[in-house]
């Protein structure tokens, strides 16, 4: 299975992120590259094997539902590359 | 004074508590080191100050005859551990001015131990890679380097650096896919990554939550079995990390392995395997077959599609978990005209080649239409790995394989830069381990006709990674290897 540059550009803006100009090809070449050799999973019968999602997910309990931590907000605004008025602040989102 | 840093973390300890000499001489010692390996370029943040100031503290407590387990040990710390106050990067430009507010659990576990605090390490950016070229501060110099720089290995390639320098007592390492053990075997030290959920992954920058762990490096065996006991334990802000007893794993050290059943799996000697490789894992065999220990051969069948359920599982997890950098809670922010466009702008300016290839084959794999063919699938082909190793360990305690494919290689390989797949094939020994969730660990066995260190791999059953530690300082005391 191969992907277009339409497929690319669509995975890019879904991630965030911008191909450089230019790198189109060569992204949607290399992205081919990778996904051909995962391709090869194919070959494995997995019929009625349960997906791994965790290796110990046995682990997992309830807490109880109490607060822990909190009143932190100078801690929580001090590596923000911009806030106001004890807020993070963003360009406008609503015209 | 130099002659300070050759001692391991054991013997530091003996001299500390026998007021041989102060921790702040040990401290300054290693400093020195610091100032006069720079060119290695393993750290990217350095805390003397900070050190020092641990250092006298040390020495006040030793006088008062109240030393706690790593009292004035100096230790270098990988940047993916947030460190309160202390520049945490994970050596990414999108967050290369971030200071955290909070210290993770494992470096606080080794700090309220008394452990000093040399800086912080390179490594390849976000943990991804295999040679710490990814890293924003520039690739990192493997100290075996003759002619030619050769990469320290990665991620945790200013670990390894700083380990085999003597630059620090030991490291920290996170090991995702290899990222401890193949670093420590380009640079002659050894290294740990232990069961899934022995460590808190609390503070640790996330890269695949699934298979990320932290671990020790150090320069022996014994010295990581007392990191490790410091290092771990039940964490209630992971909720991943185990509710398991913590062994006292440097007790096992030169217990007998008689009759300890070592395996030798077939699919880890691929026809072409580097014959030096192949002939340092016959040397390790035969080193504990002459302990009285069992050789098994053993089949883990579904080996060769570990890399790819690797590069399957791995990005799907980091392009979630990497979706936090986004330029407004905290790392650096890339300005537009609307939010949409500074998320944009920030990510593709602050991430770095590789992390970008890997957050988008990770949405790839996660997205609509494609999320059964890959992601669900490569979560079936993980089940089946570790089936193989719950059938092999029923008939061995270890297993034991080669740690990587090849020696360390020249930074700026051609091979490696041209193809991406190039770079992940060096993880085809160790990725199977962080799939099945096992503990694992490399240590050196001796070094090739070119002059640089071998590393070996033992592999434990889940939380049992005592018998690594048994086996590997069994042969340790007999490889005879000379650190750097």
């Amino acid at each position: 299975m191969s992907i277009s540059n339409e497929t690319v550009e669509k995975i890019a803006s879904l991630s965030k992120l911008k191909i450089d100009e230019g790198k189109l090809d060569e992204t949607r070449n290399e992205f081919n590259k990778i996904l051909d050799w995962m391709a090869q999973l194919d070959e494995v019968d997995t019929d009625g094997v349960e997906p791994l999602v965790s290796v110990n997910a046995q682990n997992l309990v309830c807490r109880e539902d109490v607060v822990t931590d909190g009143n932190k907000k100078a801690e929580i605004l001090a590596n923000a590359p911009a806030s106001e008025f004890g807020y993070f602040s963003v360009p406008k989102v609503v015209e | 004074m130099s002659e300070l840093t050759k001692l391991t973390i054991a013997e530091a300890l003996n001299g500390l508590k026998e007021k041989k000499f102060s921790a702040k001489e040990l401290t300054e010692a290693y400093v020195h080191k610091m100032d006069e390996n720079r060119r290695f370029n393993a750290y990217v943040s350095e805390t003397p100050e900070i050190a020092l100031k641990a250092a006298e503290i040390a020495d006040k407590n030793y006088a008062a005859g109240t030393p706690r387990a790593l009292e004035g040990i100096p230790l270098g710390i990988k940047d993916l551990f947030c460190t309160k106050g202390v520049r945490t990067t994970a050596c990414s430009h999108i967050i290369d001015n971030f200071v955290p507010p909070y210290e993770s659990t494992v470096t606080g576990h080794l700090f309220n131990a008394g452990a000093v605090c040399l800086g912080k390490l390179s490594m390849d950016e976000f943990a991804m890679g295999g040679s710490n070229e990814n890293s924003c501060f520039g690739p990192v110099i493997n100290p075996w380097s003759k002619d030619v720089p050769l990469v320290p290995g990665g991620s945790s390639g200013g670990s390894a650096a700083a380990v085999c320098a003597e630059m620090c007592a030991a490291a920290t390492g996170t090991d995702t896919g290899g990222s401890i053990r193949q670093p420590a075997a380009f640079c002659g030290i050894v290294g740990v990554k232990p069961t899934y959920g022995r460590c808190s992954r609390y503070g640790i920058m996330a890269f695949a939550s699934s298979l990320d762990q932290a671990g020790p490096m150090g320069k022996d065996v014994r010295d990581c079995a007392i990191l490790l006991k410091i290092m771990a334990g039940y964490d209630e802000k992971d909720s991943t990390s185990a509710r398991k007893e913590v062994p006292d794993f440097e007790k096992v050290l030169g217990q007998d392995i008689k009759g300890l059943k070592i395996g030798i799996p077939a699919e880890y000697r691929p026809e072409g395997l580097n014959k030096e490789i192949a002939d340092a894992w016959d040397k390790a065999t035969a080193i504990l077959k002459a302990r009285g220990a069992e050789i098994v051969d053993i089949s883990l069948p579904h080996t060769k599609y570990a890399l790819p359920v690797y590069y399957i599982i791995a990005p799907a997890e980091a392009s979630s978990n990497l979706a936090r950098y986004d330029g407004i809670r905290y790392g650096n922010r890339v300005d537009g005209a609307h939010v949409d466009d500074v998320y944009v702008n920030t990510r593709t300016q602050g991430f770095g080649k590789e992390v970008k290839r890997r957050i988008m084959i990770g949405t790839y794999v996660l997205s609509a239409g494609y999320y059964d063919a890959y992601y669900v699938k490569a979560q079936k082909v993980r089940r089946l790995i570790q089936n193989d190793f719950n059938e092999a360990f029923k008939r061995c305690d270890v297993i034991l394989t080669p740690t990587s494919p090849t020696t360390a290689f020249p930074i700026g390989d051609k091979a490696m830069m041209e193809n991406p797949l190039n770079m992940y094939l060096n993880d085809v020994f160790t990725v199977s381990v962080n799939l099945a969730g096992l503990p694992a660990m490399s240590l050196p066995i001796g070094l090739a006709s070119n002059g640089l260190p071998l590393g070996m791999q033992l592999i434990s059953r889940a939380f049992d990674e005592e018998t690594m530690f048994k086996a590997a300082y069994a042969l340790e005391q007999d490889a005879g290897f000379k650190r750097k």
